[in-house]
């Protein structure tokens, strides 16, 4: 139990990129960025985990009260937006792909290069 | 504290979403003033800031928190001359790159300005920054900004795949900075990067240590595109519109050099300093970049991705400059970085003047269609001598600078890289001017495929003085930098500051001052270097030379060198071909080898 | 690379790399154990500092303020780049939307669904004005409570009332809301700057904590935050919506 939250942030990395390699469908690549995105979610909240603390919230506990670490809990809300913006990005990319050149599939997507 | 150091950042981002939210209602002409002048504005703060920051940092805390004990409750901003003096280059990059575009019209235009202000503002951020997750935050501030200023053209199936390629890999490359960021602060519990200098200086360097130094390294290589993280590079260039391609071949590569070298002297110089092979793992790459990035420039028709690959093995002779871990490597590595960014700012105009008046971008289609722009072939080749690093250029200072380390710390042989590399991207360059320009070469094949669609622009033959006003304005300051009295004094006592960790945290920390310079540097030798500039020089007219006119050339001569050339021209070309898969899969397999090393050297 | 050879490398390379970041990874204090000075100096002072309940409120917005203000910029970026992108290109023209198209193979929507749909519109608002207001008391903030709010344009969408939506909110209206937003962040650090402190300085009045109007600037630069979220995110969404609805047609192909 004490190393298996690092040990999943690092599983989820590797699933995410793994899913990116061999995917087959744009919508899928994007969603496995997410999956890699969210590993660091995870290694950022586990890392400022306090066991037997609150939520850094004082409005019905007195300060002084153990709280897990606020920084990392600021840290992961700015991790998530900017993930969730980048996947909107990516997506109208995707949408892009499918209306010019029918196909999702990025070993479809050739280039006319020389 | 006064507000200068934020306005840099501040004022950007406002402008931007005035233009957007005013876009319906602003004419064309007031949106396009507004822009050219807050980035104009931007510059000026910066070289203010410049100025400020030659006699020790100047240290801004947002917010009013300054640290107490030690502890850094905000986020600071610290900004010494290595950083001002990059964001002074993003700045004048912006200008030129904005005033270039005045003439040009497409749809959603505001939009567009809004986000090259956006832009600007998270390169600016990102270089003032002396907090590591604030660095990140305007990393990919300036990362999506461009993401989404290069999707607009995507008309061909490799274009959305070479939008996509850029977007993936970089988020990927951000999502492992971001990692080594967690590591970091899960051991020191800081952010602030003079406050984890100091943490980490009480330790040794552990396991967690070398894993977060190769999360961060790795993550930052990926935007600097050194091998093998840059298979996304040359499709982002190829995509991008010139003024958004004028920034990228300028500053954004060299940011992720900067962030390496900033993160390492300011975190980790404590703890790596006595590993031996550290110097040796980072030339590697730095040699393998340098190389690579050449011999494919050479290999490329199409203009801007001709850019790409100079841009690629310049980064790897920079990284070669910061590799050799002492100040005048650094001293070397930050003055060619910025001549050398102006100078491709340059030829990204220059190739972009060429796009706009004949629709094209493939040297081999336009083979002396450009027989009516003087000035656009004089500036191509004007850049190509810049690219070789021959004086007055500030490329030549820098490369000297880095000569000298290379020989203090017994490594001449870089001296042949820097002479060889120059000359490879050089020679590719003066090929394409000489094809474009003069109509020489032998005559291409004649199943190209056509131009892609979306090429539109006005059918004036002539190129407009706001078009080459702006390349003009980059060579000249390129020039500048090379001939600027004190200039290499003035580089090695910011490098000096650069990597003197300690002197730094205390500035941050506690706001003592920088001690001034220990004692004047002994006069950098030009003699040598000059002579390695011509050589390089020659070298490159000689192969574009040999490029132009192979009819000239002995049979046996040519023979031989076609041989040797093609296999190595072929695997090049097939490992370059892939698509979002590979170039994420070449991502880990650089992540596995630098790491094994750098877990090796620190045992 | 052949995708059966891309795989075999990658899964060779990410065995090193995933053995590496195991390795570094076990450096790390146990999972629970805290030891990091940040968290803690901040959890015994914020509140007394800002008048804030909400720790992780006043870390996001005064401590750390100017992450946030970058992080409110990327979401403004994103969503600038995916109206560029999404909206009219030059080669195709709109056909107005047409609640019963031809193309569409969805089945209508169903009168339990759109009137529970609609129903719920009123209350999500409303708790996502909640949210937002109140983030610098319990947990929410602008963030939290402007994807909240745009959720309601996603239930009037689901309710089959999309082209009412559009034609309440336009696209000038959205995109007005997003810049007012993302100004306002910037204009509320001036502030600070005019009045003598720094860049995003807490210049208002700080109140008590616990009631609604305190901790200066937070609530201030929370509605920002939240005008902008919400403004971002009903953009994404219609843009998105858009392309389905829409039957656009390619002109010339130039």
């Amino acid at each position: 139990m004490r190393f298996l939250p690092y040990a999943v942030a690092a599983w989820l990395l590797l699933v995410g990129l793994y899913g990116i390699v061999t995917s087959r469908n744009l919508v899928h690549t994007i969603t496995c960025l997410s999956v890699a995105q969210s590993s660091t979610y995870i290694l950022l909240l586990s890392v400022g985990f306090e066991r037997g603390g609150t939520a850094p919230i004082f409005l019905d506990v007195p300060v002084g009260t153990k709280a897990v670490d606020p920084v990392v809990g600021a840290l992961t809300l700015t991790d998530i937006v900017v993930g969730a913006t980048v996947s909107a990005l990516l997506l109208a990319l995707a949408v892009q792909a499918h209306k010019h050149h029918g196909t999702l599939d990025p070993e479809q997507l050739k280039p006319e290069r020389d | 504290m006064d507000a200068v150091a934020a306005l840099p950042v501040a004022l950007p981002l406002l402008v931007a979403a005035a233009l957007v939210g005013l876009a319906p209602v602003c004419p064309r002409r007031a949106a396009d003033a507004a822009a050219v002048a807050t980035a104009a504005v931007v510059t000026v703060l910066c070289l203010v800031l410049l100025a400020r920051s030659l006699d020790g940092p100047v240290v801004y805390w947002f917010g009013g928190w300054t640290p107490r004990d030690g502890i850094a409750l905000g986020v600071a901003f610290a900004v010494d001359p290595v950083g001002a003096a990059l964001a002074t280059l993003a700045g004048v990059l912006a200008t030129a790159a904005l005033t270039f575009s005045w003439r040009i019209f497409e749809a959603v235009r505001t939009l567009h300005q809004g986000l090259m202000l956006v832009f600007l503002a998270g390169i600016v951020g990102f270089c003032l920054s002396g907090d590591l997750f604030n660095m990140f935050v305007f990393y990919e501030l300036f990362s999506v900004a461009a993401y989404a200023l290069t999707g607009y053209r995507t008309t061909n199936p490799g274009s959305v795949r070479g939008a996509l390629n850029f977007a993936i890999t970089n988020s990927v490359g951000a999502i492992l900075v971001l990692g080594g960021i967690a590591l970091l602060y899960g051991r020191t519990g800081a952010l602030n990067l003079a406050q984890l200098g100091q943490a980490l200086a009480r330790g040794p360097a552990d396991r967690l240590v070398v894993v977060a130094f190769l999360l961060l390294m790795v993550g930052f290589f990926v935007k600097a595109a050194v091998v093998p993280f840059h298979f996304w590079l040359a499709d982002a260039y190829a995509l991008a519109p010139t003024v958004v391609g004028v920034l990228f071949a300028g500053v954004v590569s060299e940011l992720g050099l900067y962030a390496v070298a900033r993160v390492y002297w300011t975190v980790f110089s404590a703890p790596l300093a006595g590993v031996e092979g550290l110097r040796g793992v980072l030339l590697l790459g730095a040699v393998a970049t340098a190389l690579v990035g050449g011999v494919m420039c050479l290999l490329q028709h199409h203009l801007a991705r001709m850019l790409a690959y100079a841009t690629v093995s310049h980064v790897g002779l920079t990284l070669a400059g910061f590799a050799l871990l002492v100040p005048v490597g650094a001293a070397g590595a930050v003055l060619y970085l910025l001549a050398d960014g102006l100078v491709k700012g340059s030829l990204f105009i220059a190739v972009g003047i060429v796009d706009h008046h004949l629709h094209d971008v493939d040297e081999r289609r336009l083979q002396g269609r450009g027989r009516h722009m003087p000035w656009a072939a004089a500036l191509m080749v004007a850049g190509a001598l810049g690219l070789a690093g021959v004086p007055p250029f500030g490329t030549f200072l820098g490369k000297a600078l880095m000569e000298e380390a290379a020989l203090e710390a017994g490594a001449p042989w870089l001296i042949g890289l820097f002479v060889v590399v120059a000359a490879l991207t050089s020679a590719a360059l003066l090929r394409a001017t000489g094809r474009v320009f003069l109509g020489l070469g032998p005559p291409g094949p004649r199943d190209l495929p056509a131009p892609g669609p979306g090429r539109a622009g006005d059918h004036h033959r002539r190129a407009h003085p706001t078009q080459l006003a702006p390349a003009v304005v980059l060579l000249a300051a390129a020039v500048a930098v090379g001939l600027a009295p004190g200039i290499i004094d003035a580089a090695q006592d910011a490098a000096e500051h650069f990597t003197d960790r300690p002197a730094y945290a205390a500035a941050v920390l506690e706001g003592v001052p920088e001690p001034g310079p220990a004692a004047a540097h002994p006069a950098t030798p030009l003699g040598g270097p000059a002579l390695w500039a011509v050589v390089s020089a020659l070298l490159g007219l000689g192969l574009a030379f040999v490029a132009l006119r192979p009819d000239r050339l002995p049979e046996r001569l040519r023979g031989g060198a076609t041989r040797l050339w093609d296999p190595v021209a072929a695997v090049l070309r097939g490992l370059h071909d892939g698509g979002i898969g590979d170039s994420v899969t070449w991502l880990v397999v650089g992540m596995a080898t630098f790491g094994t090393l750098v877990a090796v050297v620190v045992r | 690379m052949t995708p059966r050879l891309r795989r075999r490398v990658f899964l060779a390379a990410a065995a090193v790399a995933g053995a590496l970041l195991l390795w570094g990874l076990t450096g790390l204090p146990d999972y629970g154990v805290y030891n990091g000075p940040y968290g803690d100096v901040l959890n015994r002072v914020a509140v007394a500092e800002r008048k804030a309940t909400n720790v992780v409120a006043s870390v996001t917005f005064d401590y750390r303020g100017v992450d946030t203000m970058g992080e409110e910029y990327i979401l403004f970026a994103a969503v600038l780049g995916v109206a560029i992108l999404l909206r009219a290109q030059r080669d195709e023209t709109e056909q107005p939307p047409d609640e019963d198209a031809a193309d569409r193979r969805a089945p209508g929507t169903s009168n339990a669904v759109r009137v529970i749909g609609l129903a719920l519109v009123g209350p999500v608002v409303l708790f996502g004005i909640y949210v937002v207001s109140h983030g610098h008391l319990t947990p929410g903030g602008g963030f939290q409570g402007g994807v909240v709010l745009a959720t309601a344009a996603l239930l009037v969408f689901l309710s089959g009332e999309y082209v009412t939506l559009r034609r309440v909110s336009p696209e000038v209206v959205l995109d007005t809301a997003e810049s007012v937003g993302a100004a306002g962040y910037v204009a509320v650090g001036l502030l600070g700057v005019a009045a003598g402190a720094t860049f995003l300085a807490n210049v208002l009045p700080l109140g008590h904590p616990g009631a609604l109007l305190s901790a200066g600037t937070i609530p201030v630069i929370n509605l920002a935050v939240g005008l902008e979220v919400a403004g971002g995110f009903v953009l994404l969404l219609s843009e998105f919506l858009e392309q389905t609805l829409v039957i656009r047609r390619p002109g010339e192909v130039t």
